[in-house]
């Protein structure tokens, strides 16, 4: 075996690879059991069984897990009403199940060998897409064509305007694409780092005299990977602040 | 020995087995494409997505968020209704103390005013005491006085009838007769008079 050969071996785009477990085709449509679909169950799993299992005995002094449910719940209603209001509350149900689902999913694919459901453009696009759809559905339904005040910033002389509502328009057509592409960019960026300090710790190992060297990568990756544990955190939190304050203009669209 | 040795030879060939097919596979999706933009990924992602979330959606909002939020609810009622007791509770106490203050201020007085009315009988008491000691006394000294004068009178007659004799007695013996006694008490009530 040569050095080189061993060089070639990590490859950090692999983990992103989609492996059909049950190929399934329903009328024309590929709907194969993938590992991306095991680890949004497995996500999935994880936030009905902090949510339902460990909230079963209604303490009032609560175990430790009812306490981390509890404490979720409170974070995410603290959000909702800070950011979209007392009638943004309606949907705070959607808000919670988007917020957990996509913070265990993060931290899920942050243990070594899973998958990280959010790394695929696609499924954070399908978030987004489901967010700007159902703010603009509700801002119809909330204001009629009052919705389109959304692009008329209240208070501003008619010139300005002129500039202004093309902007506006422009940065609400490109909500879903900023909303979907950061989540996914974070992540996906953050587990190729993880794989490529990783691959420099096999090449050093495997590179004779350097590889005394190998316990610096190593180093590296342990502090990235706490970065990564707060991008994770962070990021699900931002997805879903910026859903409260795109939910909050479809309910006061005058600013 | 052996056995280890062949094992590991074994071991070693599939290693190197295993790392082509990874990387035949890695080549064959590189004609893909970078894996998170490969579209056929796109349809079975979707789907699972939304069944999965769709699931978790539905519990969230029917099964979960409302226990949470009633055991939430449940624990500031509580703690409302404990407050609410407390405060109940210390109210009564204070009530009670005011209560048992002004008893205590009750008792108080009357014993203030048991105290005087004693007071103010017994000196009542030994005033009158004292004024009848001082009529019986007085009235003593009024029949001692009376006493007294009776004496005195008694004893100015007995001089008299005294002097009267003494008289007789010395004219007769001046004269050798015999005086006759109520001329002389006459003669000695004259000269008393004049």
């Amino acid at each position: 075996m040569t050095p080189e050969e061993t060089v070639s071996a990590p490859n950090p785009i692999e983990q992103f690879e989609l492996h059909r477990i049950f190929p399934l085709e329903i009328s024309g449509i590929e709907t194969s059991f993938t590992n991306a679909s095991l680890y949004m169950l497995l996500a999935a799993l994880g936030v009905v069984g902090l949510m339902v299992a460990a909230t079963s005995r209604k303490s009032i002094v609560p175990g430790r897990m009812q306490a981390l449910a509890e404490m979720l719940y409170e974070f995410v209603a603290n959000m909702v009403r800070q950011t979209a209001g007392k009638e943004g509350m309606k949907f705070f149900p959607f808000v919670f199940s988007l917020f957990s689902f996509i913070l265990i999913a993060n931290l899920i694919g942050l243990v070594p060998y899973s998958y990280s459901v959010t790394s695929q453009i696609i499924v954070t696009f399908a978030f987004a897409a489901l967010v700007i759809t159902l703010v603009v559905a509700y801002g119809v339904y909330l204001n009629g064509f009052g919705f389109l005040r959304l692009f008329v910033p209240h208070g501003v002389p008619l010139p300005v305007l002129v500039v202004l509502v093309p902007i506006e328009i422009i940065s609400f057509l490109s909500r879903p694409v900023s909303l979907s592409v950061r989540l996914f960019a974070n992540i996906l960026a953050g587990h190729i780092t993880l794989a490529v300090f990783g691959g420099f710790v096999m090449m050093l190992l495997a590179s004779g005299g350097w590889s005394l060297l190998a316990p610096v990568p190593l180093l590296a990756i342990v502090a990235l990977y706490a970065l990564e544990l707060l991008v994770a955190c962070l990021q699900a939190f931002v997805f879903s602040v910026l859903t409260c304050v795109y939910l909050n203009d479809a309910i006061h669209p005058g600013h | 020995m052996n056995l280890r040795i062949i094992s590991t030879a074994i071991a070693a060939e599939n290693a190197q087995e295993t790392h082509l097919g990874v990387g035949a596979e890695g080549r064959a999706h590189h004609e893909g494409g970078f894996p998170p933009f490969q579209t056929e990924n796109f349809a079975p992602q979707i789907v699972w997505l939304v069944v999965i979330f769709g699931v978790l959606y539905i519990l969230m909002s029917r099964l979960a968020l409302p226990r949470v939020g009633g055991i939430l609810e449940r624990r500031s009622e509580k703690i409302a209704s404990d407050l609410e007791a407390s405060r109940d509770m210390q109210e009564k106490a204070q009530a009670a103390a005011v209560a048992n203050n002004e008893t205590i201020r009750l008792r108080r007085e009357e014993a203030q005013a048991i105290g005087r009315e004693a007071q103010q009988s017994t000196a009542v008491e030994t005033l009158s005491r004292r004024s009848r000691a001082e009529a019986e006394a007085s009235e003593k000294i009024r029949a001692a006085e009376g006493r007294i004068a009776d004496a005195k009178m008694q004893a100015l007659a007995n001089v008299e009838q005294i002097a009267i004799e003494a008289a007789g007695s010395i004219v007769e013996k001046l004269t050798g007769s015999k005086v006759d006694k109520d001329h002389l008490s006459a003669e000695f009530r004259n000269v008393k008079s004049s």
